[in-house]
């Protein structure tokens, strides 16, 4: 299967031309499938765990309420369930779409607490790593103009975050880039050839 | 006309009409008082489109005279088709002004077919010249991706080149990969404190390489755990990851002599939806105080929230991920980190199969055609050739 | 343990507490005088602005909002302001999504900012003239691959149930050669980058980006090769693009909660470094 996605990327005539749309159309079916299985097991799994009330055995309470309130909602509102003025909808824009931006916006707590604890100038490359992010932060902002502003035009700490960007980060992104393309193509040959087989619990 | 003098004879108001019209007439064709149809569409070609799986025809022109400017301003082109020169042509598409290239995809193979381009202004049109005779076939190779297949071959062949070698007993050489030799350390650490193993395997579906890549480590990592006795937990985002996964662990708790100790309840489902996955494996490690956490595969947003919040009950971390985005909050956070493509080699690391190690050593191949391909480019570009640059162009 | 040594292990709570002030704060506050002159016009933006100034009055954008509501502090801006910038220009606008709350983003947009927005009104803007919403398609880069070829194809209904074909917008567009410019705002996977290379590289359509602050380094790399005419990155790029098309909105309020909570990390970065320093050197005595 891996070597006809191959073939079909370099030969467009009939009938590898469809190659690429069916075993896309294929995925989609058995992972539809999977699902079922995927939510048999979430509320087997939380099941068990109220029953033998285990440590946690609330949140599987709550994981099951959540999905049963859902499911109702869902159904019970038919086809038109996404439309506003329905309860899917209400459930959807007042607790989990809040929901769902607070935990992204737990990042900027998070990045605050990694970076404190992380740039340290133990070494030289530390060092570098630290004055970078010092530079980018007050460069992006403002706050960058206000503290620089004076200073000669290649100076600015705008000007010296935009070469960060441009160069030393472009590189790096560019260099990884290459060493993860090439790392995809050893693994998929590896894989297409029966080599690794270990995913799905072979030798 | 009572204004007018009166004038008889050769002189006479009815003919000085007609001469005026008959000159009129006469000068049209330069354009000063010109007609209502615009200047057709010129040089009018057609021919099977490249590269492509047939049934379809590619039409160029060159610009009406009056295309966006003129009198007659042309507002747009529609394209005609007729299976011979003389018979009907019908419209098969419109082509806005200034364009000159139309793919009509509407054409049957190995039927003939002959094109006009008929310009349209506001308030009349003129047809083109009808172009010569173009049949659609399908193509059985991309000529435009040459380039890519020979990259593809010379990486392929380099790899499969390393691992014959390496079957006929050859040593290769891998250097220390620090996240890997401290899978162990963390196994370890966590057996002697009684406490779990978290391995997360990323947020994506089997569809992506990072994930294959991790559930082929989990695999080393469930043996480890299963001959040490520890106890571990896989969440899953999507149930087909976590068939993969509940077969890998099964494979690797058989292969440590362990059978009985292996559970499916270790390996679970929880949501596909990134932050409530997210918030679900947070609740985890914070009640259940992981030893040591596994951060392997394809990660976005989440990767610092999980990094900072196993750092944060005190547990050992690895992590590994293809994503760029994501490596510098797993370095700033986690104690090992495999960076990009130490993902893709940590399965050959732990399994020290020799074939395997062997195909590191054509991915090292590749990499260092590619920086020789780096630095002639740079060189040529520099004294502004720009061959090697532009042979590298994909399409 | 001294006070260093408890700085050095300070419990990430006061750190969190902190961040929070530096954000919140802010909010309630106005920005100082000249703060506005302040905000960095980079060139990635100003190319993106200028590519817009230069088409023709009735060209057609196409804009891919591949987000979602987490991520709408920093995107939002970017498409409010774009899409301002277009209808001011009498650009004709195609709206899509490959995420599947991209064209509900829209939609807010459009009702709460554009529709709303006193400059835009004497437009009088019509739906299925101006503007449409061919809402959500599943397929990540096969849909773009498909627009390629046809884009009522792709999206055989807009946002509304109508067939893309009978909308007067879409009479003319069949794939991307009639498009100018495609414009999308990415959190993630599909994002600007399946942009850049299934409809830029493939069709040769300009594409141009507007990325969360974590995707913008991951994207760059396209602005040096041409592959991308312009990129905008984060609340920065939004604040930017604000401020150069002249309309002013959430990016540029939201600014000065920024640069203050950039401030704090940098104070805490410093002081970390200044705890260990001292520590280290205690204890080499």
């Amino acid at each position: 299967m891996g070597f006809v996605y191959v073939i079909q990327f370099f030969v467009p005539h009939p009938p590898f031309d469809k190659f690429q749309n069916w075993g896309n159309d294929w995925i989609q079916i058995i992972a539809g499938f999977a699902i079922f299985l995927g939510i048999l097991n979430l509320l087997k799994v939380s099941s068990e765990k109220i029953y033998k009330k285990s440590k946690g055995w609330g949140y599987a309470a709550i994981t099951i309420v959540g999905f049963l309130i859902m499911t109702i909602a869902g159904l019970y509102e038919g086809k038109d369930y996404q439309n506003p003025g329905t309860s899917f909808y209400w459930i959807y824009f007042t607790m989990f779409f809040p929901l769902n931006s607070t935990m992204f916006a737990i990042l900027a707590f998070f990045v605050a607490s990694a970076s404190y604890r992380a740039f340290r100038a133990r070494n030289k490359e530390a060092t570098l790593l630290l004055l970078a992010a010092i530079f980018l932060m007050l460069g992006r902002t403002p706050l960058g103009d206000y503290l620089s502003g004076w200073a000669p035009d290649g100076w600015q700490l705008k000007n010296i975050s935009d070469w960060i960007m441009d160069f030393p980060q472009t590189a790096g992104q560019r260099a990884i880039m290459i060493g993860i393309a090439l790392g995809i193509i050893s693994t998929s040959l590896r894989v297409i050839t029966g080599l690794e087989r270990t995913f799905v619990g072979g030798e | 006309m009572p204004f007018c003098p009166k004038l008889k004879g050769r002189y006479s108001p009815t003919k000085l009409v007609w001469f005026i019209s008959l000159f009129l007439l006469l000068i049209n064709p330069a354009g000063i008082f010109s007609q209502d149809t615009p200047q057709p569409a010129q040089a009018v070609q057609a021919f099977d489109t490249p590269d492509d799986a047939g049934k379809s025809i590619t039409v160029q022109w060159q610009l009406s005279a009056d295309d966006g400017k003129g009198l007659n301003n042309v507002v747009s082109y529609e394209i005609l088709r007729s299976p011979s020169p003389e018979a009907e042509y019908t419209n098969v598409g419109d082509s806005p002004r200034g364009t000159t290239e139309y793919v009509d995809n509407s054409a049957k193979d190995k039927t003939p077919y002959y094109y006009k381009i008929r310009a349209l202004s506001k308030t009349g049109s003129s047809d083109s010249v009808p172009s010569a005779e173009a049949v659609s076939s399908p193509q059985w190779f991309k000529t435009e991706r040459t380039n890519a297949l020979i990259v593809v071959l010379v990486i392929s062949l380099g790899i499969v080149y390393f691992i014959y070698r390496a079957s006929q007993g050859k040593e290769m050489f891998v250097r220390k990969i620090a996240g890997l030799e401290a899978v162990d350390e963390a196994v370890g650490r966590a057996t002697e404190m009684g406490k779990k193993i978290f391995y997360i395997p990323g947020v994506y579906d089997m569809d992506s390489m990072q994930t294959v890549a991790s559930v082929t480590i989990l695999g080393h990592v469930a043996r480890r755990v299963a001959e040490y006795d520890a106890k571990m937990e896989v969440p899953n985002c999507y149930s087909l990851v976590m068939v993969a996964c509940r077969e890998t662990v099964k494979q690797a708790y058989l292969k440590a002599g362990k059978p009985d100790r292996y559970s499916d309840d270790n390996i679970y489902y929880l949501t596909q939806d990134q932050f409530g996955y997210t918030s679900a494996v947070s609740g985890l490690f914070v009640r259940e105080k992981p030893a040591a956490i596994f951060l392997q595969g394809h990660f976005f947003a989440e990767s610092l929230i999980f990094a900072e919040i196993g750092n944060s009950v005190g547990a050992i971390q690895i992590a590994g991920t293809a994503q760029p985005t994501q490596l510098p909050f797993f370095v700033a956070a986690c104690d090992y980190t495999l960076i990009g493509e130490e993902l893709f080699a940590a399965s050959s690391y732990l399994s020290k199969n020799p074939k395997l190690l062997g195909s590191l050593k054509g991915q090292d191949l590749g990499k260092f055609l590619m920086m020789a391909a780096i630095l002639v480019g740079s060189i040529l570009t520099t004294f502004g050739i720009y061959n090697l640059a532009k042979w590298f162009t994909y399409r | 343990m001294n006070f260093w040594q408890k700085l050095l292990a300070l419990d990430r709570r006061y750190i969190f507490i902190f961040v929070a002030l530096a954000l919140l704060i802010p909010l309630f506050l106005t920005a100082p005088p000249g703060f506005l002159k302040k905000i960095d016009i980079s060139p990635p933006v100003k190319s993106l602005y200028d590519y817009v100034e230069k088409l023709p009055p009735g060209s057609k954008v196409m804009i891919a909002f591949d987000y979602d509501p987490p991520t709408t502090p920093e995107l939002q801006p970017m498409a409010v302001s774009f899409l301002k910038h277009c209808f001011m220009r009498d650009l004709k606008v195609i709206m899509i999504g490959l995420w599947p709350q991209g064209p509900v983003q829209a939609q807010f947009a459009m009702e709460q900012d554009i529709l709303t927005d006193e400059a835009i009104k004497p437009k009088n803007l019509q739906y299925g003239v101006d503007y449409v919403n061919l809402g959500f398609q599943a397929g990540n880069e096969f849909v773009i691959l498909r627009m390629g070829n046809d884009i009522a194809a792709a999206f055989p209904a807009d946002y509304f149930g109508t067939r893309t074909r009978e909308l007067p917008l879409m009479k003319d567009v069949k794939n991307f050669d009639n498009i100018r410019l495609i414009y999308n705002l990415s959190a993630g996977y599909p994002g600007t980058y399946e942009w850049v290379i299934f409809a830029g590289d493939r069709f040769g359509v300009k594409i141009a980006g507007g990325n969360t602050a974590v995707q913008y380094p991951h994207n760059s790399p396209y602005l040096q090769t041409g592959q991308l005419v312009g990129l905008l990155g984060g609340m920065a790029g939004a604040a930017a693009y604000e401020k150069i098309s002249g309309y002013l909105g959430k990016a540029t309020r939201y600014m000065l909660a920024q640069a203050v909570s950039h401030a704090m990390v940098v104070f805490f970065i410093i002081i970390g470094n200044l705890a260990y320093f001292i520590t280290r050197g205690r204890k080499s005595e």
